[in-house]
């Protein structure tokens, strides 16, 4: 079964201000940014347990029909930069994403 | 006029320096006005926090001299947003006296300079908080006078109304401490009566110059032009092309929300926007509306110190300590405590970063660990320097005197690169991330006048 990976040419994550991380998901054509919508296999609930927190910490999930994108937020669990804290851009919080699966419709 | 062309040479002026061929093609194309943004949250809190540089002075000087000789030799209006990383009166008045000795430097001729502060006061803002609800953004609750207490410094993002006021007042030059950065491009189109909602779309796609373009490259230039119903995009480098796909997919970029934005005194709304591709290097836009707020209000940020910070590093090979990470970690942990007490906020903090298991994604991590070596970066935050230092050492040591069941290695399980601590700038914490209201979207954000440049009777002499 193809993977996320191999139907989306831009998979990134970056800071949405200090206390979100905001993800884009973009797809070179219309039949492969439907084919992945129409599957209905990414969902806030499927992100949600994908990054193992509570669905109340993504705060936004959309299809951009416009943008043939896929865009949700996820709330940082501390401020960016803040000691301890691990991805001060929140430029590599997209990796999980590349493995999930699509199935042919 | 019919049209106005913004031309956007850098996402963050002095980050790295401006590419100078892809900006001398697009001042060919004679803009009517030069923008950059030379700051962002994204760097972390430090910089305002200690109110310092992100970047050298001496790549903002080469940026700012780029555009300041262009501009005056176009004759067009520069408009730097967001001044040295983090819009403090300390980067405004840097900028400034940067321009005054590139004006020098270069006998410009004479020119007004307007210098837009935007730092904002402590007491000010206690003041205020007790006539008004400061809200927090993305969860956080109100603001309240402890957490103000405990910051260092704040900015507010101003809107486009003092940058059109500094407009008002016959500036040709712009320097603006903390600002919007859709907003250093909307003022001018919007003082000249384009439609709000396309001058605040064409700020957004142009705030970080070529990223809207592909494929990917920084620091090149754009255009963006603006029509009565229409914004254009168009990248200087020859390699690049604005497409449908590539403008559509920048309006996404660092925001929260797909389909609008909210900014000081309205809301940009992208729900109608139609991409059409013009030709192979230009993309046009049309259908982004601006709705009102009732209420105008600006954000806040602001940056308080948490203590002081020492990392060191540990690596471990041992396949029998990577599988017993959680009680090599714990070893070192219970070291800590046995000597320094529990950890917490008035105490001492220790974060064990484990790379090659979850240094990057931590508990949102969902891969289980498959490699053969993990590096471990300890941090450790003391109200003092020399505690920080202790306690990193002290971490460190006990990652190569870990215990733990089945381990063979008796002089070490543990490789140390260096054996040493380094130490870290002073950690602080964004404390405030608010909306604050105001009656006047000028009342912040104070506008000196410095008139720069050689009079030509003087130049004579």
């Amino acid at each position: 079964m193809p993977r996320l990976i191999d139907l989306a040419t831009t998979i990134r994550s970056k800071n949405a201000g200090v206390d979100q991380i905001t993800f884009d998901i973009l797809f070179p054509d219309e039949d492969s940014y439907q084919r992945v919508r129409d599957s209905g296999v990414i969902t806030a609930e499927v992100i949600a347990s994908l990054y193992r927190i509570p669905l109340d910490v993504v705060t936004h999930f959309s299809y951009v029909d416009s943008a043939r994108a896929i865009k949700f937020t996820l709330k940082r669990s501390r401020p960016s930069g803040s000691p301890g804290e691990r991805d001060v851009f929140g430029s590599q919080q997209y990796p999980p994403l590349f493995d999930i699966e699509i199935p042919f419709l | 006029m019919q049209r106005i062309t913004l031309l956007s040479p850098t996402g963050h002026l002095g980050f790295t320096p401006i590419e100078a061929e892809s900006f001398y093609r697009g001042v060919e194309r004679e803009p009517d006005v030069l923008v950059a943004d030379s700051g962002s949250c994204d760097i972390g809190p430090y910089p305002l926090g200690a109110d310092q540089q992100h970047s050298p002075v001496e790549w903002q000087r080469h940026d700012l001299e780029l555009m300041l000789v262009a501009s005056r030799h176009l004759g067009v209006p520069m408009i730097i947003g967001s001044a040295a990383d983090t819009g403090t009166n300390r980067g405004v008045d840097l900028y400034v006296s940067l321009i005054q000795e590139i004006a020098r430097k270069h006998a410009l001729p004479p020119f007004r300079l307007a210098a837009i502060y935007a730092q904002v006061d402590r007491e000010d803002l206690l003041f205020r908080m007790r006539r008004v609800r400061v809200r927090g953004l993305a969860g956080r609750p109100d603001l309240t006078p402890d957490v103000v207490e405990r910051t260092e410094h704040i900015v507010a993002m101003m809107g486009v109304e003092p940058i059109l006021k500094a407009l008002d007042m016959g500036a040709d030059v712009i320097v603006c401490g903390r600002s919007c950065d859709d907003a250093i491009f909307a003022a001018l189109p919007i003082r000249r009566g384009f439609p709000k909602g396309l001058a605040f779309y064409a700020g957004k796609i142009l705030e970080c110059a070529s990223l809207c373009a592909e494929p990917f490259m920084a620091k090149e230039t754009v255009l963006g032009t603006i029509t009565h119903d229409a914004v254009e995009f168009e990248p200087m480098h020859p390699a690049q092309r604005c497409t449908p796909s590539s403008v559509a997919s920048h309006s996404l970029y660092e925001r929260e929300d797909a389909f609008g934005h909210a900014l000081p005194g309205g809301y940009l709304d992208l729900r109608d926007c139609v991409y059409e591709q013009v030709d192979e290097r230009r993309t046009r836009v049309r259908g982004a509306r601006w709705i009102d707020s009732a209420e105008y209000t600006v954000k806040l940020e602001g940056a308080g110190r948490v203590g002081e910070r020492a990392v060191a590093f540990a690596a471990l090979r041992d396949p029998m300590a990577i599988a017993r990470l959680d009680d090599v970690v714990g070893w070192v942990r219970q070291k800590i405590e046995e000597r320094y007490g529990p950890s917490g906020e008035e105490t001492y903090e220790l974060f064990v970063h484990v790379y090659g298991r979850n240094g990057v994604l931590g508990e949102r991590e969902p891969t289980p660990i498959s490699c053969h070596e993990v590096g471990i970066v300890i941090e450790a935050v003391a109200p003092s320097r020399e505690q920080a230092i202790e306690i990193a050492a002290l971490a460190q040591r006990n990652v190569f005197f870990a215990r733990f069941p089945g381990a063979r290695g008796t002089a070490g399980v543990a490789a140390i690169p260096f054996d040493e601590v380094l130490p870290a700038r002073t950690g602080y914490i964004w404390t405030i991330n608010h909306l604050l209201p105001l009656e006047d979207p000028l009342e912040l954000f104070p506008i000196r006048v410095i008139e720069v440049g050689t009079p030509v009777g003087e130049r004579r002499r």
